[in-house]
């Protein structure tokens, strides 16, 4: 999973906290406590695991990826620039007659076409993901807990942002225990003036 | 994760007595034989109709062929690969691609009467007066015609028979051996697979117009093989699980995967097909460019009305599926899976009628005998394949890699 909701909104200055973190010691309770956090209603939270864990996204209730309509649509747009861009130089800018054909033979468009539409599906989709998992993102509430060192390693974890309307600092904490959370703690959120390197404390 | 356990049953994985599979084979078997007997008795109106049914007959073995040979290019790939997602789903492939010996029948007699009819190189006035067919004739002569049609069908059918009967050994005793032993002879398999499908399709596709070559067409034919049996696997998958068969053993997952097989060589085809196009068509020498132009509009001396055709096999094969089959819920979704699988067998068929027909006429012509070849030819493919799905499990229920099939999920 992918740090797909985290984010701390320009109203998290008014909150304590960035949330509750919680751990979990296997993949299956990670799994069965997410269905019930999804069943509870919340929704600004995620699960953060060092390893993929299968049909978590339904637990979890994801909706499906926004990326292949973006990829679809950039590759259009690179196969009908590389296209239009051809058709041009051969009609307009440098009509050439070469061995024999008309200005305009589309079939020796296609390769250029078909390169550009793969060239374009490839940069959505890699500039794509990192735009939807708002990737480079240097720093994060989340690195200030000694606990989630552990989400590279063995950790696995649900957070909880305090900005999600069905949270309270108490009942969710209690509420992710009462699920099998071995761990469960309050995470700070980052005072600009004290984190000075922007690197984060863990 | 997260499922229940899910409980197969080992009787559901064997067809039943009395089930409609179990009456399949008599069923298409009956059908297969009323047509072929409809398609000679069509034949025999006239000179012309012959001609006809050979050419029909020619389509039609080839369109089930490809089928059978692309299942068993699966079969191989899957074990050269040493891939676990498949085993559900492979057993239906080894059957299938034991069909081939039963084509082999439906094809040597009526395509060695045909010889002269379908092939202009058997032609000795011709030739006599042909530099460019007597160049080829080392290659293009009967008895290599039929010695490379032997080795074709020898090698395909001991193939095939080779990997379904190790695998149903396996279901028996169980040996871990059996899988690894597979696997060791699979990519010879696969490089015998590869010369003999590349020199079937130039002598039995390609030589119809012995003065064009392209040295593609060998690529060319193997795409569309392999784009039909993902395309038969897919419905006959389905077909299992709707009858309750694969209940609980094929799941969503399987589909996704089959789907996105179809779906990558739907393009691959459209790659080749444009490829091969392309190359003549730039060079533009008319030994060439004449097979395409016979399918297209032909010349002013000659001409032809194909165009159509190659329109709706561009559309067809490439355009419309390349968009349906791309989302991921098209894939997942059974209803919608089953017509692209469905919609890519037709339109390979068709690929096939236009490889072949344009040799026979200038003019797109449509014949009874096309229908009548293809039910006769169908319903004994459809009832081969029943007789051997009925002998023994569906699934190879012992094989090493079964509980990862069974488990699998795409990511």
């Amino acid at each position: 999973m992918g740090l797909m909701t985290l984010d701390v909104p320009e109203a998290a200055a008014g909150y304590s906290h960035y949330g509750v973190l919680a751990r979990f010691e296997t993949a299956k309770a990670l799994y069965r406590a997410c269905e019930a956090v999804r069943d509870a209603g919340y929704s600004k939270w995620d699960a953060l695991t060092p390893f993929p864990v299968h049909g978590l996204e339904k637990a979890m209730g994801l909706k499906p990826s926004k990326l292949p309509f973006l990829v679809l649509a950039t590759g259009l747009s690179g196969a009908g620039l590389g296209f239009a861009l051809q058709s041009w130089v051969h009609i307009k800018a440098y009509p050439l007659v070469i061995s024999g054909k008309p200005l305009f033979t589309w079939p020796a468009f296609v390769p250029v076409t078909f390169e550009l539409g793969v060239l374009g599906a490839a940069l959505g989709a890699v500039l794509g993901m990192f735009a939807f998992n708002k990737l480079p993102t240097y720093h994060h509430p989340l690195f200030r807990s000694e606990n989630f060192t552990r989400v590279t390693d063995d950790g696995l974890f649900i957070a909880i942002e305090a900005w999600d309307p069905k949270y309270d600092d108490r009942d969710t904490a209690e509420f992710l225990s009462g699920l099998g959370a071995v761990e469960v703690e309050h995470v700070p959120i980052d005072d600009p003036a004290e984190d000075g390197d922007g690197v984060g404390a863990a | 994760m997260a499922h229940g356990p899910r409980i197969v049953r080992l009787d559901q994985l064997v067809i039943q007595p009395g089930s409609g599979w179990a009456r399949l084979p008599l069923i298409a078997g009956a059908v297969g034989l009323v047509f072929t007997v409809v398609s000679i008795v069509l034949a025999m109106g006239s000179k012309e109709s012959t001609k006809q049914f050979f050419h029909s007959w020619l389509v039609a073995v080839v369109f089930f062929l490809c089928i059978g040979l692309g299942c068993l290019f699966f079969v191989l790939i899957h074990h050269a690969t040493k891939a676990g997602w498949g085993v559900v789903v492979r057993r239906l492939a080894e059957n299938l691609a034991c069909t081939v010996p039963v084509l082999a029948v439906l094809f040597v007699p009526v395509v060695a009467l045909g010889m002269y009819d379908l092939f202009h190189w058997t032609h000795a006035d011709a030739v006599a007066h042909d530099r460019l067919l007597q160049v080829k004739e080392p290659w293009l002569n009967e008895t290599g015609f039929w010695i490379r049609t032997v080795i074709y069908f020898v090698v395909w059918s001991g193939l095939a028979f080779y990997f379904r009967n190790t695998s149903r050994r396996q279901d028996e005793s169980g040996d871990e051996a059996l899988s690894r032993r597979m696997a060791r002879f699979s990519p010879v398999a696969v490089a015998l697979f590869a010369v003999t499908l590349t020199f079937a399709g130039f002598d039995w596709l390609m030589s119809l117009e012995p003065h064009w070559y392209s040295t593609m067409f060998g690529v060319y034919f193997f795409a569309g093989t392999v784009v039909s049996a993902f395309a038969a696997l897919t419905v006959f998958t389905l077909a299992f699980e709707r009858t309750g068969h694969f209940r609980g053993v094929v799941t969503g997952e399987h589909f996704h995967d089959l789907g996105k097989l179809l779906f990558a060589f739907t393009v691959f085809w459209a790659y080749i097909a444009f490829s091969q196009f392309f190359l003549i068509w730039y060079a533009n020498i008319p030994e060439e460019t004449n097979w395409f132009l016979s399918r297209l509009d032909g010349t002013d001396l000659n001409p032809a009305s194909w165009r159509p055709a190659t329109m709706l096999l561009a559309i067809g094969h490439f355009a419309v599926p390349f968009f349906f089959l791309m989302p991921r819920t098209i894939k997942r979704n059974r209803t919608l899976l089953l017509i692209g699988a469905v919609w890519m067998l037709a339109i390979h068929l068709w690929d096939v009628f236009w490889l072949v027909m344009p040799n026979l006429h200038r003019e797109m012509t449509f014949s009874l005998l096309d229908v009548t070849s293809l039910l006769g030819v169908g319903g004994l493919f459809l009832a081969t394949a029943g007789w051997l799905l009925g002998r023994g499990s569906l699934v190879p229920s012992r094989d090493p890699r079964l509980v990862e099939s069974l488990a699998f999920e795409n990511i």
